[in-house]
């Protein structure tokens, strides 16, 4: 039975990846667990270190929680000099995921990675909700993502994921305008804008006011943004989104990913991604795939359905 | 340093004060490398609401076994609190650090407020062993709520007067430095963060050494998520982490100060 997917040089040995900012630079969990996954994907790396936003970061909801970390990260230069060599090490593929505030910023940061040869592909954070120049200023602009991908494409080979935000009203648009400037894949979602209040201190409990929320709470949204996103693109889309099951994986499968990341539920249990490996493999030798490819999209729709949204002359949507 | 998450099975769990509960636990790998000071997180269910780990302080290791103390809050804590001797809870530790209790000084100062004092059992008997004076300043809302438990030289503070001295347990342990002398101290202290802030005022503007166990909303508890960060008091706007840092912090290197 074939697990592995390929995206342009990009080899990935299963569909589970782990979600950037949820697992670090690789090396911390893989004190206590066994990294058998398709991928990591980095924490985001900016040009410069960034510190973060002052406490507090996290805030847990009703089976999610609020993030404000506001991109801390060590910059492109510790980042290749003092992370990457144990990430080298691994058996798994390495994807490095760029933050910026400007297009320059964002060539300048994967021109200095293009000479690192164990990075296997990088994935484009445009859709940061925590810091003012983050890159959602880009992710919520049908026009701006596309002149990021237009900036980077020319300057290498490596895939270029693009990691979209479902801050928007039609996700699909962006992932058209990216597969049209050349990006092999996009990946969905990043965080929903989000906040919570503590009724007593009558004060936000994110220091930012609002946050990204995350975890299986969005998931809904997040299968919803892939079906949409996924009926108009032919590149890959890779699922991301309160996935916290192998159940929940095969779901974002049919839905059309044709991989996964997981995130917040690493926290909870760092060897979900594995046991998500192992469980989706089963399944699909129970259910007599010769390939993981044979889900995905493989929804069955009800007569005339589509996603609404979707630019095709048909659909309705549900307002 | 290594970590271990099991699901443990559990030998105890039954209040011991008001609101708070001692709960042990069958986990051999963790009670033989923990360190006083060191936390765990409880993952108190296998639902995904609560979805977080819970942190717990390990209030001393028996043997095989270790023991907690929780202060029933919310919804983590009512959820544990149902548990049975023989149910178990899926348990995540070794994290963080431990107290400096080694070093150049007489006399361990230990100073705790309400659950604050969950770690305070395993650094006293770390502290006898070394040879260490300890003396114990305890604050609590009310006698109901003071964990006095293998705690060595107590001074009891309440809020309300009902036990030992009526008022902070700053003022308390102020009354008594005014009162004793006491030789080469050195502070540990342990509870809210307005207790912390009030003993590191106290402590720095005496030169008296002092570490401080932070606690900070947490995701993943051992240094990935950028979750808990508390200020360095040198370099504004630079953080460390409570989970991995942390949580024990020389008072000299961390503010509490809010934007
Ligand atoms: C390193 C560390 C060690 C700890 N050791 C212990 C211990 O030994 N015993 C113990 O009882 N508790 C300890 N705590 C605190 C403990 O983690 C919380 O009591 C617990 O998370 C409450 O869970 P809950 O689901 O019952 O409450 P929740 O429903 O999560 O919260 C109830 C209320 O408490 C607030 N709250 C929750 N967690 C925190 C926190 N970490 N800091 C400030 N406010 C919070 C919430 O905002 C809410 O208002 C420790 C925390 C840290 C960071
Ligand atoms: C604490 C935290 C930090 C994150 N940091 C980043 C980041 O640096 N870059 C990025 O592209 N996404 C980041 N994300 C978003 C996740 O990669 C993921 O898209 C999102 O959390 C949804 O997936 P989940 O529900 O499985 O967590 C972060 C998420 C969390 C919870
Ligand atoms: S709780 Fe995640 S880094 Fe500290």
């Amino acid at each position: 039975m074939k697990t592995s997917l390929d995206i342009g040089s990009l080899h990935l040995k299963n569909r589970v990846l782990v979600a950037s900012g949820t697992f670090g630079y690789g090396t911390e969990a893989a004190t206590f667990t066994d990294v058998t996954l398709g991928g990591i994907v980095t924490k985001s790396v900016s040009l410069e270190p960034r510190a973060g936003n002052p406490p507090s970061r996290i805030a847990e909801t009703a089976s999610g929680m609020l993030n404000s970390i506001g991109l801390a990260n060590v910059g492109v230069e510790a980042f290749l000099r003092e992370k990457m060599p144990p990430l080298r090490e691994l058996d798994t593929a390495i994807i490095a995921n760029i933050a910026a505030s400007s297009v320059n910023e964002y060539l300048e940061v994967m021109k200095r990675m293009e000479d690192e040869p164990g990075i296997d592909a990088y994935e484009i954070n445009v859709s940061c909700p925590n810091v003012k120049d983050g890159g959602l200023q880009f992710g919520t602009s049908c026009s701006a993502t596309a002149e990021v991908v237009r900036a980077l494409r020319p300057h290498t080979r490596r895939p270029l994921i693009i990691k979209l935000t479902p801050n928007v009203t039609r996700i699909s648009e962006f992932a058209l305008a990216c597969q049209e400037e050349g990006a092999d894949a996009v990946s969905m979602i990043n965080t929903l804008v989000g906040m919570s209040i503590n009724i007593y201190t009558r004060k936000p409990k994110l220091s930012t006011v609002t946050g990204g929320l995350s975890g299986p709470a969005i998931k809904p949204v997040a299968l919803a943004k892939v079906f949409e996103a996924s009926q108009v693109v032919s590149i890959p889309v890779i699922g991301i989104g309160g996935i916290a099951s192998w159940e929940d994986a095969v779901e974002f499968l049919l839905a059309g990913a044709s991989a996964v990341q997981v995130g917040t539920m690493n926290f909870i249990d760092p060897d979900t991604g594995v046991k998500i490996t192992r469980g989706m493999e089963e399944y699909a030798r129970k259910t007599g795939l010769d390939s993981l490819d044979e889900l995905v999209g493989a929804m069955v729709l009800p007569e005339g359905a589509s996603a609404p949204g979707i630019m095709k002359s048909s659909s309705k949507g549900h307002d | 340093m290594n970590k271990f998450q099991r699901e443990v099975a559990i030998t105890r769990n039954e209040p011991v004060a008001r609101d708070t509960y001692a709960l042990r636990v069958h986990f051999p790998e963790l009670s033989a490398i923990v360190e006083p000071g060191q936390f765990v997180t409880m993952r108190v269910n296998d639902t995904l609401n609560p979805l977080l780990r819970r942190p717990y302080s390990v209030s001393r290791p028996i043997g095989d076994e270790c023991e907690f103390l929780y202060y029933v809050i919310g919804k983590g804590t009512r959820i544990l609190a149902r548990k049975r001797v023989g149910d178990t809870v899926n348990i995540l530790g070794p994290l963080g650090n431990s107290f400096g209790f080694n070093g150049d000084y007489e006399t361990a100062v230990l100073v705790g407020g309400g659950i604050g004092v969950a770690p305070f059992p395993f650094l006293t008997s770390r502290l006898v062993d070394h040879g260490k004076k300890v003396v114990t300043f305890l604050g609590a809302r009310t006698a109901e709520m003071v964990l006095s438990d293998n705690l060595v030289n107590l001074q009891v503070a309440t809020d309300d007067g009902t036990a030992g001295f009526h008022g902070t347990v700053v003022d308390c342990m102020d009354d008594w430095f005014g009162a004793h002398s006491v030789a080469k101290p050195k502070i540990f202290s342990c509870g809210p963060t307005p207790m912390l802030a009030a003993v590191q005022s106290w402590s720095l503007g005496r030169g008296i050494p002092c570490e401080l166990s932070l606690e900070s909303e947490m995701a993943c508890g051992f240094g990935i998520c950028q979750g808990c960060p508390v200020e360095h008091r040198h370099a504004e706007r630079t953080y460390a982490l409570v989970c991995t840092d942390g949580p024990c912090f020389n008072a000299e290197d961390i503010t509490f100060k809010r934007p």
